[in-house]
């Protein structure tokens, strides 16, 4: 049986992130059964999550633990004495960094941001876009232990309870440090809702033609209860804060409904809209890749379709 | 505290076919699982490699004696590409070109660079981009750091030397921290950091007349079964799209507009 260990991260609210239990979908449909999870720092729920084992990690936030130093030895090591045939990380801020350290460290076989898992033990074959969503690639890798982390969103979230794991403690060496440290965190201003979790994102591209035209987008997102996003173009142009940003550099996105405005659709950009339940394009040119992605569209100027748009969105919602 | 001798900054960077490609361009050739160069389409250098570039420029701009050599791992390299880098103001271009270096895994990649750096280091100082544009991965300059030993900051957006240490802002997904880091390190730079320089008809002259310094494999001490993947390549191939778009169309561009929002609320999107 297919051992595997999954990291396990809190999302805001303290509770398993929907990353994390993306990571329990994938983990399923490699093994049935022999599933640990290991927590780090306090996670709530945790002794209800449906897999075998969960194994709880002391939370390092000391500002000396630079970029994720001490959780890369504790679980190096855990690795290492539990000796997982597959290791499942969630591409986050932190376990973008924890995997590919602990993979390098151990010298194991590595495979980032992949939307496929299957196999077992010794041969494990996994798919990873490539080119900037371009194309697919499938990997084999046939070492143990496989360490992969997996793509936001490429999986359904698994319930957050309903298991009876058993649980154990694992303790942190505090080791690793290698002499960064994080003096703090600035926020930048954020109105409204979070991007990733917004039910609707109203986005522009280079189309737009500069900064003015995305307080009319504000105004649509406002109506939809949204938020508005950006291409990498029109937030190199200086546009909006890179914060708003979509795409393989930048934040994914799921909603309901994405509005691209003026965005062409290069394949970089899609990798961060694509899993949306419909993407809808206004643009001015019918042969822009975004209309190759779209379910509905518009070929036209956004400046004349989008305030009839708009006012119209704003009627149905009376 | 004044520094002797200049700051040594080695920047990782990697030959990329251009991502501006366009899509009806980028073929495949699935009988050897690789991407066929586009005719007139020449390679180009990782995008995010030249905003580290820019950054150790940055730190030449703001007056601190700095050597900057760019170092790259590959097959058949074309010089006018990375030559780019000796235009827009580094010192040093440092290859190691042999045949089936194109194919090697992340895992090998990071042996062979960190075989170059102790081999023509030290440096004070490893810069490489987020993450490269054709495999998009993200991790051999993290591979770099674990091989070496030294502190590793990712997704650097502002970079400034205090004595003998670093002041970095590095983005995190709704914000940036404030990071202070000790030389030597290893840093991953992102475009947050501003776009890379042009090079000025000075610096295209001065890098036509310079040529890298070159290694072999042999020269590292690494033989091919250093090299072996662990991550093997089955198939590469361009995800078939059944999607099949629907024209909302009107009178005229408004009429278009009000219509889109009907057809939207008639599938309860919105």
């Amino acid at each position: 049986m297919t051992s595997v260990l999954i990291f396990i991260e809190a999302d805001e609210t303290g509770a398993a992130s929907q990353a994390s239990l993306q990571a329990i979908t994938a983990a399923s449909e490699v093994s049935p059964s022999n599933v640990t999870a290991v927590t780090a720092g306090s996670v709530s729920g945790s002794e209800s999550l449906p897999v075998d084992t969960v194994i709880g990690l002391p939370g390092v936030e000391t500002s000396d633990d630079g970029i994720f130093d001490s959780l890369t030895s504790d679980i190096s090591e855990l690795i290492q004495s539990n000796s997982p045939d597959l290791v499942l990380f969630p591409k986050s801020d932190q376990g973008a960094v924890v995997s590919a350290r602990v993979a390098f460290r151990l010298g194991a076989a590595f495979a980032a941001d992949c939307i496929d898992i299957s196999g077992s033990a010794g041969a494990i074959s996994v798919t990873r876009p490539v080119y900037g969503g371009s194309a697919l690639a499938d990997f084999s890798i046939a070492s143990t232990p496989a360490i992969v982390s997996l793509r936001a969103g490429a999986f359904e979230p698994s319930p957050s309870e309903g298991g009876t794991p058993a649980t154990d403690q694992a303790t942190s060496s505090g080791e690793g440090l290698r002499g960064a440290s994080v003096l703090n965190a600035i926020a930048e201003s954020r109105e409204g809702v979070r991007l990733e979790d917004a039910p609707a994102v109203v986005s522009g591209g280079r189309g737009l033609g500069g900064p003015e035209p995305f307080a009319v987008l504000e105004d649509l997102a406002n109506s939809l209860d949204g938020a508005v996003g950006a291409s990498r173009a029109a937030c190199d142009a200086g546009w909006i804060d890179h914060s708003h940003q979509v795409g393989l550099t930048g934040k994914s996105v799921s909603p309901d409904v994405y509005i691209a405005v003026g965005i062409s659709g290069a394949s970089q950009h899609m990798a961060g809209c694509s899993s949306s339940r419909a993407i809808v394009a206004i643009n001015k040119d019918g042969d822009s890749n975004i209309f190759k992605e779209a379910r509905f569209g518009v070929v036209g100027d956004w400046e004349k379709v989008l305030p009839a748009f708009i006012e119209q969105v704003k009627a149905l919602k009376g | 505290m004044d520094r002797q001798l200049p700051l040594r900054i080695a920047v990782l960077a990697k030959q990329v076919p251009d991502p501006e490609t366009p899509p009806s361009q980028f073929k495949i050739d699935e009988s050897t699982n690789s991407v066929v160069p586009p005719s007139g389409v020449p390679p180009v250098v990782n995008g995010f490699d030249l905003n580290a570039v820019e950054a150790a420029l940055l730190l030449k701009d703001a007056g601190i004696d700095v050597e900057i050599s760019v170092l790259s791992v590959g097959t058949d390299f074309a010089l006018d590409a990375l030559k780019k880098t000796l235009a827009m103001g580094a010192d040093r271009l440092v290859l190691v070109d042999e045949t089936g270096l194109d194919k090697i895994d992340a895992a090998a990649t990071v042996k062979v660079l960190t075989a170059l750096i102790e081999r023509d280091g030290p440096f004070d100082l490893v810069l490489g981009g987020r993450q490269a544009s054709d495999w998009d991965q993200a991790h051999v300059v993290l591979g770099v750091a674990e091989s070496l030993g030294i502190p590793l900051v990712t997704l650097v957006q502002k970079l400034e030397i205090e004595g003998e240490s670093l002041k970095i802002q590095r983005v995190i997904p709704d914000g940036y921290q404030e990071v202070t880091c000790p030389i030597p390190a290893v840093l991953t730079v992102t475009n947050e950091l501003g776009e890379a320089r042009y090079p000025n008809l000075r610096g295209i002259m001065q890098a036509s007349r310079k040529q890298p310094d070159t290694y072999s494999l042999a020269d590292l001490e690494l033989t091919e079964s250093d090299l072996e993947s662990k991550v093997k390549l089955e198939r590469l191939y361009i995800p078939e799209s059944n999607k099949q778009v629907e024209l909302i169309d009107g009178e005229d561009e408004a009429e278009a507009g009000r219509n889109l929002a009907l057809r939207l609320r008639e599938e309860k999107l919105i």
